[in-house]
């Protein structure tokens, strides 16, 4: 293979994410686009006036895209964020003279810090949390801005709102919004393809997971909603200078659900989705006009048939429907994995100790005070009859569960009370008995996120991709590479599972009943797999049923009963142990 | 002002109450189903327009209005999980919200439609007003509502962990699959407590209907204390919605008297603040842990 003899940057200036100008020829189609629209509107009038609305909205809903689309969390409050961007943006131009653009930056800062502290207080928790907080946050935000006469003028409002110097000319201020509009998209774009939006996504597909890929969940959520408050923010300042007045029955709870039903109607994991729903939504209120009060009736029943039939939104149903699909992987040649190779090998130092590891739900001793050592270079199994504690066991040392007592250390450094994501980090991938996938993302980008472990040894995007590849051929799945994961066999997912935590390049690759599930050919290719990563050196402790693949890769065996660690030996001896036999078999009978 | 402080107490509890009542139908639905429903509150909105037009429309007696509302609602909540969560039911937990969060913006505004945006008055359960008793007005409605909040308490406590009705709607709750293998028809799980769950919220609201009046934004107003009082009280706990509901109750009563009463609706989400950044899993902690 001539890749072999290729030097790697060579190998690697051809793959996607080497493409640092990727969507930016269209950007700036769009931004002549932008300036022709510009030039073409009219002047003054209701149109303008729509337009405006428009173009303004769809900045404040491409933040919705980044919090809900990628992220997975629901804001209500996005018209809120949109008011604070126009109030601050209006009082800071009328009261004290600041110049159009810093009070922009302005109110995009202070609705960032709005953002983190909401996030902060309610994104630690489940999605439904920061629903719950945001809701209320929009209803008191429209309070104070009703009865804060002093500050914000009351129901009356700031009038008077001036435009930036060169722009004041409807013309020219909406070409700005626009020019501002296309760099939102091109950024939201950027952003879904970035290590930070494959992050939120995984985030959103799966927290759990995304905790054991080494993703710090809280912070990206927190980002996210930081990210999506400040947009909102860009979207109320322009706002604000576009109509000069702003008032507080125009960032109400109703305008919040009229954002969210733009964003869901176009599709809100794409810019362009919710760029389309919001225009959509904008112009057709005035072909509705008959709905008159009803119209946010009708939004409501529409977000339910819209979650019910189309959940992804009208962009997502088309580019399903119409979309060239997934484009193929080319075949360029990448460097192989280097996790494979053999530093440490037989060095009988010990990659992984657990000592005395204690887990009690309630009165339920789940783990009684296990302890062993996982020898570097070895491949250790885990086995004991259904409820020995087990899983609990791998989720304790992968930081799911906390443990009652006890240490766990991966390689001399102590784990406990570490997060999942900093275990990860510091060395350790697993994967999941009921498959773990991130199922909005290609087979591809679950890998990259694995190769994206904080502590592996790969940062640019081609490098990334290049791993993420190399472990795609390890598992022999390269050609399924941009398939959409949820498409995969059973099989093939569990496959995509490891190969997320081979590119990871782990020191202890935990493997949680990998054979669950399989058919006995798919049993006897994993058993290969394992049998080639135990070739290449890779220490794994691997929990497993299948007794025959147990034989065959294992080094050393621990079994487990009641919470308690039973025998703990080589193979042959551990299978002839009297207590392991009877924990399988019942009590022996008496001769 | 002190000498206030008696009957702001009393009222803050009778208010409390009824955000107690809301929050416990909210609650369960998160309990036996894993449904957030960000439209628990339209389900009082509703049961309380309903007994308004049974009460002046219809010209049926109180007690019967008072109770056909609860009724109908329940009915309707099985209404409810059919065109709302059903359809979703295999799907992420997120899609389910957001339905809810449609129903929550649909219920309201179709209301509106047909009756306008102009409040209603019910009178109250009882013809007296109430009586003192020392420096208090033992207001009467208020009586009622803590006195019946305080029996469907006990009536879902006995529910719940005496009957089999209550094991197996735990069972539900706790593993959709492993109940349906051990013969529980989950389907009628589900429903029966979307039923419950939705009279639970009716019966909030056809008991604040005479202290507050019966208008379409109720509902916003009761659903947005349910979900601070279960955060607060600690997400998906029973005691905890009931203690949340006291709490905010008595937050807002004695915010309003003692600091300010445009911002009432502020002191509840304030302190839901405190309580998320001081103790995010509340005061009675999450019982629901993601399985790994």
């Amino acid at each position: 293979m001539d890749g072999a003899t290729a030097p790697p940057a060579a190998m690697l200036a051809k793959l996607p994410a080497a493409r640092w100008w990727r969507g930016m020829p269209g950007t700036v189609l769009g931004l002549i686009g932008a300036c022709v629209i510009a030039a073409l509107a009219p002047g003054q009038g209701y149109y303008l006036n729509i337009i405006m609305q428009a173009v303004t909205y769809a900045i404040g809903v491409a933040g919705l895209v980044v919090v809900l689309g990628y992220c997975g969390q629901i804001s209500l409050t996005q018209a809120g964020f949109l008011g604070i961007g126009a109030y601050v943006l209006a009082l800071l131009t009328t009261q004290l003279g600041v110049p159009f653009l810093a009070a922009t930056l302005a109110a995009m800062l202070i609705c960032g810090l709005f953002g983190l502290l909401l996030g902060f207080a309610s994104l630690r928790l489940g999605g439904h949390y920061l629903a719950m907080v945001t809701i209320s946050f929009q209803v008191i935000l429209t309070l104070v801005l009703t009865n804060w006469v002093g500050l914000s003028g009351g129901p009356d409002g700031v009038s008077g709102i001036p435009r930036p110097a060169g722009f004041a000319s409807a013309h020219a201020y909406l070409g700005l919004c626009l020019v501002l509009l296309v760099l939102v998209m091109f950024y939201a774009w950027r952003l879904k393809l970035s290590r930070l939006g494959r992050a939120m996504q995984a985030v959103r597909d799966n927290e759990i997971a995304a905790g054991t890929c080494g993703i710090h969940v809280f912070r990206t959520k927190v980002v996210a909603f930081g990210i999506s408050a400040m947009l909102g923010g860009l979207g109320g300042a322009l706002f604000a200078g576009a109509f000069s007045y702003v008032s507080p029955d125009q960032f109400t709870f109703d305008e919040s659900v009229v954002m969210l039903t733009m964003a869901l109607l176009g599709g809100v994991r794409s810019p362009f989705g919710a760029l389309l729903g919001t225009f959509a939504l904008v112009i057709l209120p005035e072909w509705l006009r008959f709905l008159k009060q009803a119209y946010l009736a009708v939004y409501g029943g529409a977000v339910i048939l819209i979650m019910i039939f189309v959940p992804e939104g009208v962009w997502g149903w088309a580019a399903q429907r119409f979309g060239r699909g997934a484009r193929p992987i080319g075949e360029w040649p990448v460097p192989p994995l280097p996790l494979l190779s053999m530093r440490g090998e037989n060095s009988g130092e010990n990659a992984l100790e657990v000592a005395d590891l204690a887990m009690h739900f309630g009165g339920v001793k789940a783990l009684d005070g296990v302890s062993f050592a996982v020898r570097r270079g070895s491949v250790h199994a885990l086995i004991g009859p259904n409820g020995s504690g087990k899983t609990t066991f791998l989720n304790v040392i992968s930081g799911l569960y906390r443990a009652t007592s006890g240490t766990v250390r991966l390689g001399g450094t102590t784990l406990d009370r570490l997060p999942p994501h900093e275990r990860t980090r510091r060395g350790m991938t697993r994967t999941y008995q009921n498959i773990r996938v991130f199922r909005g993302l290609s087979v591809l980008e679950n890998v990259m996120i694995g190769a994206e472990r904080p502590g592996n040894d790969v940062h640019k995007p081609a490098d990334v991709m290049a791993r993420a590849l190399a472990a795609l051929d390890f598992v022999g799945l390269r050609r399924e590479a941009s398939q959409p994961v949820g498409s995969l066999p059973y099989g093939h997912q569990r496959y995509v599972e490891i190969a997320r935590a081979l590119a990871g390049s782990p020191e202890v690759l935990l493997l949680d009943e990998p054979a669950a599930g399989l058919n006995s050919t798919e049993k006897q290719e994993l058993g290969l797999l394992l049998r080639r990563l135990k070739g290449h050196g890779l220490t794994i402790l691997v929990i497993e049923h299948d007794m025959k693949l147990i034989e065959a890769v294992a080094d050393h065996i621990t079994v487990l009963n009641f919470g308690k660690c039973i025998a703990n030996s080589t193979p042959r001896e551990v299978l002839r142990h009297p207590d392991v036999i009877a924990a399988y078999l019942g009590e022996p009978q008496p001769a | 002002m002190l000498a206030i402080l008696p009957q702001l107490l009393y009222t803050g509890v009778g208010i409390g109450a009824v955000y107690a009542i809301a929050s416990l139908g909210f609650v369960l639905l998160i309990r036996a189903a894993d449904v957030v429903n960000f439209a628990q509150g339209q389900f009082s909105m509703l049961g309380a327009y309903i007994m308004l037009v049974l009460l002046v429309g219809v010209g049926v007696p109180y007690w019967a209005a008072f109770l056909l509302a609860v009724v109908l609602m329940a009915g309707f909540g099985v209404l409810f999980a059919g065109a709302v969560y059903w359809p979703l039911r295999h799907r992420s937990q997120l899609t389910v919200i957001i339905s809810t969060i449609g129903a929550s913006i649909l219920l309201p505004n179709a209301v509106l439609a047909i009756y306008g945006p102009s409040p209603a008055t019910v009178p109250g359960l009882f013809a007296s007003q109430g009586f003192r008793l020392g420096s208090v007005f033992v207001d009467s409605q208020y009586l009622s509502i803590i006195v019946i909040a305080i029996l469907m308490v006990v009536l879902q406590y006995v529910v719940f962990e005496k009957t089999l009705l209550g094991k197996k709607l735990q069972a539900t709750s706790q593993d959709k699959e492993m109940a349906a293998m051990l013969g529980i028809s989950v389907a009628g799980m589900v429903l029966f407590t979307f039923a419950y769950s939705a009279a639970l919220g009716a019966l909030a609201g056809v008991l604040v209907a005479p202290v507050l009046f019966v208008s379409v934004g109720m509902g916003a107003t009761l659903a947005l204390k349910a979900f601070a009082a279960n955060i607060i009280g600690g997400y998906g706990s029973i005691p905890g919605a009931i203690l949340g509901g006291l709490i905010i109750g008595l937050a807002e009563t004695l915010g309003a008297a003692y600091i300010s009463t445009p911002y009432k609706d502020a002191f509840g989400f304030v302190i839901l603040l405190i309580v998320l950044l001081a103790r995010p899993r509340g005061l009675f902690g999450e019982l629901i842990a993601e399985k790994a």
